[in-house]
């Protein structure tokens, strides 16, 4: 598997990703600068964590309007796998390409710490490998995290399992408990907690690791298109 | 020409700063504070050359797909001469 780790100016979780694909996981990972729309040969997009363009005017607001965004866009609606972890699902939130926004914390603080994630599906590319139910250890890292959407699109997303992680004790005050979620289509994944900083015992969990199996299953097995 | 938009949260929207500011407010005395809803406010300028019609259509735009997050935000429009 080869993913593409986009890099805007403010990413600070893209060298984590880069290496938690390779070093951790064995796969290739090359860097896509903001600026560049070119997207070949990748399996998958891995939109990283950090602060795109300062965070200014909303996080991920100015990020939906750069170059790079066209071609992941594109990938999506082919049929590619997106990935936008922290930052990466607030770009993906403020693109449109997932549902709902994320919002300042209930408590106001910036939270980073572990937290217990509940597998609330395995039904999809990003968490195939795992068991519905199983309990995932990752860090949390954000201020905005509270993951919000009116009444209908909080009701859709659990009717078409579409709700991939819950927290096990909300941090941030996010509606039923949502930690990560699908697009309609299952291939496009934003989730506020950091599978890249669970890769190892070392690091104090291997949470994160099923995720990337899970995808990296996904395109051996050819379900996914690129 | 200029133009200011407003942005707030929505009501059904939780809005964690506002209700820290109007406890505060309630701290220093202001019991009669109900609620506080923090926003943003951006001034717009045109180099000039555009009606007023075409600045206010060209705002509400703006306001629209970029300084507003409609899941979130509200905005009011007002042009300024």
């Amino acid at each position: 598997m080869k993913v593409g780790v986009v890099v805007f100016p403010g990413s600070n979780c893209d060298h984590d990703a880069w290496y938690a694909i390779t070093a951790n996981c064995g796969h290739q990972a090359e860097f896509i600068w903001h600026a560049s729309q070119s997207l070949n040969n990748l399996d998958a997009i891995w939109l990283p964590g950090g602060f795109s363009y300062g965070d200014y005017l909303r996080c991920g607001a100015i990020a939906k309007f750069s170059p790079v965004l066209k071609s992941v866009r594109q990938f999506a609606q082919e049929g590619g796998l997106v990935i936008g972890v922290c930052n990466g699902f607030q770009i993906l939130t403020e693109s449109g390409l997932l549902p709902g926004a994320l919002v300042r914390n209930r408590g106001l603080k910036f939270i980073c710490r572990d937290e217990a994630l509940v597998t609330a599906t395995a039904e999809s590319p990003f968490t195939a490998t795992l068991e519905k139910g199983s309990v995932l250890h990752m860090p949390i890292a954000h201020g905005e995290g509270c993951y919000v959407a009116d009444e209908r699109t909080l009701d859709e997303l659990e009717a078409e399992d579409r709700v991939v992680f819950r927290y096990a004790n909300n941090p941030n005050g996010s509606l039923r408990d949502i930690a990560g979620i699908l697009n309609k289509e299952r291939n496009v994944l934003g989730m506020m907690p950091h599978p890249e900083r669970a890769m190892d015992p070392l690091m104090g969990s291997t949470g994160g690791l099923g995720i990337v199996r899970s995808m990296a299953a996904a395109i051996e097995a050819g379900a996914i298109l690129s | 020409m200029k133009a200011r938009v407003t942005v707030y949260p929505k009501p059904s929207v939780l809005d964690p700063q506002g209700q820290a500011i109007a406890q505060s407010l309630r701290g220093h005395g202001h019991d009669g504070i109900a609620d506080v809803r923090q926003g943003k406010v951006f001034e717009i300028s045109f180099a000039g050359g555009k009606t007023r019609e075409e600045a206010a259509a060209e705002v509400e735009t703006i306001a629209h797909e970029v300084l507003a997050n409609p899941v979130i935000e509200e905005y009011r429009v007002e042009i300024l001469d």
